[in-house]
């Protein structure tokens, strides 16, 4: 397999950054609906967050890192028994996901420099706060980021069995060709 | 409301005419903002945690002579709930603490007032927080009053009062110091 896509193929950086951030996104949204019940005096009150947080700022690091590669080696083209309705509904689902990702990571880095702090990485370096004006800017950008989640974990399900329908009804390459073949 | 106007002037001259105080009617000054609403609850036993509400509203009628006549109504937004971290600040909007959405002002008005010695009284009132309205008891002290340097009048008070959550419908178990929350009130008015 290759590093770059093909006309036909995914390469190896776009499969392995799908599956990273598919996996991450599902961590994400576990981690962050099981952190913010978690009770004042449990241990993980303070490690959660902050992990919550590392990661999904590695994560937004990632997706640009993902839409210049896409940019650099665009994915392969649609599979030929895909008619006009399937790739305008995929193009429109993948956009969906990739805004919705930027939106929804953005929502959350809102939620945290809300008062100008920033935000720790691991510990190792610190993203600074940038706009901090928004009226009311924790509670809107909390509300985003609960709602937004929750929408793409849901668009994300649909995603999967739309590949799943792909692979198992229409016997296509859809899937496989996210596995390299 | 001319006519009204005018009575209250009559009204006000005779009665200083006759040499008596009378309570007059105050204005907290918000506009300078001289007036704070703030907590203070302790966090975990071993510190202070304060915090203010910045937008609230109010006037009360004060007598030094007579203070048992006072009276004072503050209505207060809860969502301007500030204690320097917004992640704590939106936790304590949220259902775990005030609740804002669905309850967004608390007030308090006063129903007596007590002396209870040189400069100090009892300001029992009803406090409405969280939509649970209950009988509070502020311990206040007046500061001060007189002219200010731009025209006006001014007197100002502080007081505090001790709140348990529970009390309050507040769900969120913060631990067992910090069941209370103490408010302190300081407020500057401006005569009208």
């Amino acid at each position: 397999m290759q590093w770059r896509n093909s006309s036909s193929h995914y390469g190896l950086v776009s499969i392995f950054m799908h599956w990273l951030v598919a996996v991450v996104v599902f961590g994400l949204f576990g981690l962050g609906y099981w952190m913010v019940g978690l009770d004042y005096y449990s241990s993980w009150r303070q490690t959660a967050p902050d992990l919550h947080k590392s990661i999904g700022l590695v994560l937004f690091a990632v997706m640009l890192a993902r839409v210049l590669w896409r940019w650099f080696s665009p994915p392969p083209a649609s599979l030929p028994n895909h008619g006009r309705m399937t790739r305008m509904a995929s193009k429109l689902g993948h956009s969906f996901l990739y805004l919705g990702l930027f939106v929804l990571m953005i929502s959350g880095y809102l939620i945290s420099t809300a008062d100008g702090r920033g935000i720790p990485v691991f510990g190792l370096f610190e993203v600074p706060a940038s706009l901090t004006s928004i009226p009311d800017q924790e509670d809107v950008a909390g509300l985003v980021h609960e709602y937004l989640a929750w929408t793409l974990v849901i668009f994300a399900g649909i995603h999967a069995l739309a590949a799943l329908k792909h692979h198992f009804i229409d016997r296509d390459r859809t899937l496989t060709r996210m596995f390299g073949r | 409301m001319l006519k009204k106007t005018l009575v209250a002037l009559a009204l006000g001259g005779a009665l200083i005419g006759a040499g008596q105080a009378m309570a007059a009617d105050y204005a907290i000054d918000k506009q300078g903002q001289h007036a704070f609403v703030n907590f203070k609850i302790s966090h975990l036993g071993y510190s202070w945690l304060y915090g203010t509400f910045k937008d609230f509203d109010g006037s009360f009628s004060f007598d030094a002579a007579k203070p048992q006549d006072s009276k004072v109504n503050v209505t207060l937004n809860t969502t301007s709930v500030d204690t320097n971290h917004a992640e704590r600040d939106k936790h304590i909007r949220s259902g775990d603490f005030l609740n804002v959405s669905k309850h967004p002002t608390a007030t308090f008005a006063s129903t007596s007032v007590k002396s209870t010695g040189e400069g100090t009284a009892d300001i029992t009132g009803d406090l409405t927080l969280n939509g649970v309205t209950k009988p509070v008891v502020i311990a206040a002290k007046f500061i001060g009053e007189g002219k200010d340097p731009w025209g006006g009048y001014r007197a100002g008070f502080e007081g505090s009062t001790k709140l348990k959550l529970k009390d309050f419908d507040i769900q969120k178990d913060l631990g067992p110091a910090s069941q209370d929350v103490e408010l302190i009130i300081s407020v500057e008015g401006v005569r009208k």
